[in-house]
């Protein structure tokens, strides 16, 4: 359970487009296997009489009414890009 | 080894927009159209620090469709995250459903040429739309709007059931008409509201295992998937015969050059690293919601159908027909409450206004007319003051300038001639002209009474009162 490989640490860094050094790759295999070590505390527990959870809290249900409520000011929202047009967010070229 | 023995297996992922008012977990507006960026708000912009919070009616909505598609209810539910990195997608992960849908285990009857056939529905999950990507002809780059981001979606997963385009578009109709009785979308796919993932897989007749498949994503046609499958059918049944293999892929279907095309390798080979989004909190059902909304749903196609024939004595093929969509029925049961009836009010429906529809290239949702002017129009054909023949022209009229069937035909001049001395001049005008058929008519040969009507018709337009222009010949042949 806690082994898990270099080779797994470069697939999930690249699907986070993250470039890692040969010594980051190092650095988060061994940090990885420690958290899934620790982790695997919880599969030690005896779980046959605890009800399915979903979720980390007891909570179910929390709803909203279909009703709208518009944010006024556009403005506001596209403050913070580095680039904006017509009202949108400019953004390099996307090839489809 | 020839086309005809391969099997063409297809399964679809139906995505349809739900008509709430409002996005699935904000509080902005789902309307279409609008400036960029105006229906929008932190939220479904995914600033840091928000928090999603689910809409009731996108659970409400769901959980109809899966009622009306005979889809078992999930008790308790959850949503999850679905990772990947696209700019029309500010959170980075679209907020899906992955191991615990909704609804799941469901069918829907389609008529195929062999009889009924039974679609098995795997799941129908919500998740939430994209944003738009805009691009610009002068290469200045790509413009994000946001508007569509967080409108809420179902997506409807077939089984591999489907054998042909044939099946594929019955089966797209028969969930855009179910959808469209239950109202939870306007199913309108030239605005995207309801698109399809098409997989396609090709094997031996008799084979038992599936041919590896590959996907077209977003189609919104059903012109585009018909040809779209036809086209990668054959494609893989080449690639076959010519000793290859086909890959699991992504294609994107190119509508102008009718081709599909390559969009990913597989070294990207999809990893979504679905997990629970903690922001949400469980979705447990209770038996009594469950119920409750079983007992809203309105009556569906099946049981109009039962009604049209039991009540209203239609053949089969014209129920089948009026209750397709709900637009034909709606229109049906509005003009029969004013015309009192069902036979001539679902014949039009079926030969006219079908035949209309199609040469328009439009579905029935767009029909620009409403019950009361197919009702009336019936009306004016039970009372004689219009003939059947200029019916189709006053429909022809309604979908171009839509209003009162009464005044259409009394501005352009249509309303039948049923005054008796018109109708006897026309008659002896026409057999003066026409020595010979009188004389056939007198030899025996019935036709020429045909021959004869049909230029009395021609002569007024077809104006005349066929009834009348019949037994005023007959009259005057046997004197
Ligand atoms: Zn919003």
């Amino acid at each position: 359970m806690a082994n898990i490989t270099r080779e797994e640490i470069i697939h999930i860094a690249k699907l986070a487009m993250l470039n890692l050094s040969e010594q980051e790759i190092e650095h988060y295999t061994k940090d990885m296997q420690e958290i899934l070590a620790y982790a695997e505390m919880i599969n030690q527990i005896d779980t046959s009489d605890t009800d399915e959870t979903i979720g980390a809290t007891e909570q179910k249900n929390k709803f909203r009414k279909d009703e709208v409520m518009e944010f006024k000011t556009r403005e506001d929202l596209l403050q913070n890009a580095p680039s904006q047009d017509e009202g949108m967010f400019q953004i390099p070229k996307v090839i489809n | 080894m020839p086309k005809e023995d391969y099997e063409i297996v297809i399964g679809l992922e139906v995505h349809c927009e739900l008509s709430t008012k409002t996005k699935i977990f904000c509080s902005c507006s789902t309307e279409f159209g609008g400036e960029p960026n105006t229906h929008c708000c932190p939220i479904c912009m995914a600033m840091p620090g928000t928090l999603p919070v689910l809409n009731e009616k996108v659970v409400e909505y769901a959980v109809k469709a899966g009622l009306a598609t005979n889809c078992k209810i999930a008790q308790n539910s959850k949503n999850d995250r679905k990772n990947y990195f696209y700019p029309d997608l500010p959170k980075a992960y679209q907020i899906s459903q992955y191991d615990m849908p909704l609804c799941y285990d469901g069918y829907v009857n389609i008529e195929t040429e062999e009889g009924e056939k039974t679609i098995r529905l795997e799941r129908i999950h919500i998740e939430e739309d994209a944003g738009k990507l805009n691009h610009d002809d002068y290469g200045r780059g790509t413009f994000v709007d946001l508007n569509r981001a967080g409108v809420p979606l179902i997506e409807c997963v077939s089984k591999p059931d489907l054998r042909s385009k044939e099946e594929v578009d019955a089966y797209l109709r028969k969930l855009k008409s179910i959808f469209e009785y239950i109202e939870i979308s306007d199913c309108k796919m030239q605005e995207g509201s309801l698109r399809a993932d098409v997989n396609v897989s090709v094997r031996k007749k008799g084979a038992t295992e599936f041919g590896t498949r590959t996907e077209m994503k977003n189609m919104n046609s059903f012109r585009s998937i018909s040809r779209a499958i036809e086209y990668e059918a054959n494609r893989q049944i080449e690639v076959l015969e010519n000793g290859g293999e086909i890959t699991q892929e992504t294609l994107r279907w190119d509508d102008i050059s009718g081709k599909t095309f390559s969009m990913r390798d597989k070294e990207d080979a999809q990893d979504y690293r679905y997990f629970p989004d903690p922001d949400l909190v469980a979705i447990r059902l209770s038996d009594e919601y469950i119920e409750n909304i079983k007992n809203s749903l309105p009556e569906l196609p099946e049981s109009r159908k039962k009604r049209y024939l039991e009540e209203y004595k239609l053949i089969p093929k014209a129920a089948n027909f009026v209750t397709s969509s709900k637009y034909y029925s709606d229109l049906f049961e509005e003009a029969i409450a004013i015309c009192k009836n069902p036979k001539t009010a679902s014949n039009l429906l079926m030969s006219e206004v079908a035949r209309i529809l199609n040469e328009r290239e439009e579905e029935p949702d767009q029909i620009p007319f409403s019950g009361k002017e197919l009702g009336e129009l019936v009306e004016l054909i039970d009372k004689g003051t219009i003939s059947s023949s200029i019916s189709k022209k006053v429909l022809e009229e309604l979908f171009e300038n839509p209003k009162s069937p009464s005044k259409i035909i009394e501005e352009k001049g249509w309303i039948q001639i049923s005054d008796e001395g018109a109708i006897k001049e026309v008659v002896s005008k026409i057999l003066e002209a026409n020595p010979q058929s009188v004389a056939d008519f007198k030899a025996g040969k019935d036709r020429a009474l045909g021959f004869l009507v049909g230029q009395a018709m021609k002569e007024t337009k077809g104006k005349a009162n066929p009834q009348m222009l019949n037994q005023l010949f007959l009259e005057e042949l046997k004197k």
